[in-house]
């Protein structure tokens, strides 16, 4: 036999030397994103005059928070416990909602009849930020924390629910397929063909979320929800702002703490 | 001899129009080791899956010991699958599970998701399963994640999860394509006396000739979507292969 191929090398074409594209639309989108940029600064009355003026005023409110006064700690330590307590219990429950939401929301997993309500779910819960949610629970169900918590709750559910709905959409079929094949019933699938390859990623994420519920849960009490943010408020109100420096050093001080505690959690789960 | 399993016009089309099986008539008898053998993309891996409805046929009938299995859904289908053990290619073990865990789940099909959930397993389930370590030589490796063991112990695992469920019909999809030579032969040996020693028959889809004709009690030659060789292996000549694989520059 003869190989073929031997006499046609094939010919790059000369004469054509641009080895990078460049994009005519990329650049006309940042001229447009500069131009908007320009032009709302001057819609908002944001001038040079206003933002010296700004940093005078600023720095009288600093000179005003020294030093911190913690003489109000016990206000000061009934609150970060009630947003402890907010944040912990959010993320337990959310946690433990956004599990079925996102197993039924898998497209690889489910048909488009629970795919679409469970996704739907989720969107709902992200589509507002914590205070806004917040603010409808009080309505609800009254001022205080049980309002902060189920804000926050569904906050976790929005979060975690698609984190966990898109690792669950990222497994390897193959091993679904072979547990499948041994006559297993569907829930057994789960614990054992699915839960085993995103456990990582779900105590990943459940560490995350008790730090943003952390931080959070400081926010949704400035609406009335329970927690620090309700002292917090209050002392803006009252013009004690060496009483707001100590809050918010504290607030710095735990969300570190949660830092800390998380990545501890992830080292005993080898994530 | 009694037929345990018995295919009558199978047919199945991907896609309405291209047909992938074109009507497959096979009996299996109780015994025995059968290979399945044909160039990629002929058919074999959609037939073996066929019979255990990890895909649907368009047309035709899989009859196994009497049951009509072509059609069921749902708990019928599920307790058709206990009985038929599997193993893949790619083993297909569940890599974060340790080798024990994988094994059980070959017993998921008779515990319910709560006992599955709590680990809870019959006694004598673990026991079947320390048997097979053995069988398969890795006792010390049972709690072990899967996903720390070689190519060939994997597939070792992949056989004693199907052995797991005391299956009736053992169907493995090409078990050795991804293992060297000598893993491939003692996973064909394990396949063979795994297949005697519990009297059930064998099915194995695979690319190898050789490794085929020197396990298989018969051979089925596969091309196009249809059978075109069905006999021992004494009787598979050349012309049958190029029949089978087209061309004729690769026999030589």
């Amino acid at each position: 036999m003869t190989p073929p191929g031997a006499q046609t090398m094939p010919r790059i074409p000369s004469g054509r030397g641009q080895p990078f594209h460049s994009s005519l639309q990329v650049k006309l989108l940042a001229l447009v994103v500069v131009a908007y940029a320009v032009y709302a600064l001057g819609q908002l009355d944001f001038s040079y005059d206003r933002f010296i003026r700004g940093l005078d005023n600023g720095a009288r409110f600093l000179s005003r928070m020294f030093p911190p006064s913690y003489k109000n700690w016990d206000q000061l330590l009934t609150g970060f416990i009630e947003s402890m307590q907010i944040a912990v219990l959010a993320t337990f429950f959310g946690v433990l909602l956004s599990l079925p939401v996102a197993i039924l929301g898998a497209r690889n997993l489910m048909p488009a009849w629970a795919t679409w309500p469970a996704r739907l779910i989720v969107t709902l819960c992200r589509a507002f930020n914590p205070v806004i949610v917040a603010i409808v629970f009080i309505k609800a169900v009254g001022f205080g924390a049980l309002a902060g918590v189920l804000a926050l709750v569904v906050a976790s559910i929005g979060f975690v629910g698609k984190l966990f709905m898109e690792a669950v959409e990222e497994i390897s079929m193959k091993q679904i397929e072979a547990v499948r094949a041994t006559g297993a019933p569907f829930l057994s699938v789960v614990t054992y063909g699915v839960l085993p390859q995103v456990i990582g990623r779900l105590v990943g994420f459940c560490t995350y979320q008790l730090d943003a519920n952390l931080r959070n849960s400081t926010m949704v009490g400035i609406v009335g929800a329970g927690g620090i943010g309700g002292a917090l408020f209050a002392a803006f109100q009252r013009f004690e702002y060496d009483f707001v420096l100590a809050i918010l050093i504290t607030i710095i001080a735990v969300v570190l703490l949660g830092e800390f505690a998380s990545n501890y959690v992830k080292r005993i789960f080898h994530v | 001899m009694a037929v345990v399993l018995s295919i009558t016009g199978l047919t199945k089309a991907y896609k309405p129009g291209v047909p992938v099986l074109k009507g497959i008539d096979l009996d299996f008898e109780e015994r025995g080791l059968t290979a399945i053998i044909g160039s990629s993309g002929t058919g074999k891996s959609t037939l073996i899956r066929i019979i255990n409805r990890l895909v649907d046929p368009t047309g035709g009938s899989i009859l196994f010991k009497g049951q009509e299995l072509s059609r069921i859904e749902g708990r019928h289908l599920r307790e058709a699958r206990r009985r038929i053990g599997m193993v893949f290619q790619e083993y297909n073990l569940v890599e974060r599970l340790s080798v024990m865990e994988n094994l059980l789940t070959g017993r998921l099909g008779y515990i319910s998701p709560m006992n599955a959930w709590l680990r809870k397993f019959p006694a004598e389930d673990i026991a079947h399963a320390m048997e097979l370590l053995d069988v398969i030589g890795l006792a010390d490796f049972a709690h072990q994640r899967a996903d720390s063991l070689s190519g060939g112990q994997r597939q070792r695992v992949g056989i004693a999860r199907a052995l797991m469920q005391r299956p009736e019909i053992l169907l493995a999809d090409e078990p050795t394509s991804s293992l060297d030579p000598k893993t491939s032969v003692e996973i064909m040996e394990l396949l063979k006396s795994q297949g005697i020693n519990n009297g059930i028959p064998v099915v194995v889809n695979i690319h190898d000739v050789e490794l085929a004709k020197r396990f298989a009690d018969r051979i089925v030659g596969m091309t196009g979507g249809r059978v075109v060789f069905d006999g021992p292996p004494e009787q598979l000549t050349d012309d049958h292969l190029k029949l089978i694989y087209g061309g004729e520059g690769w026999l030589q």
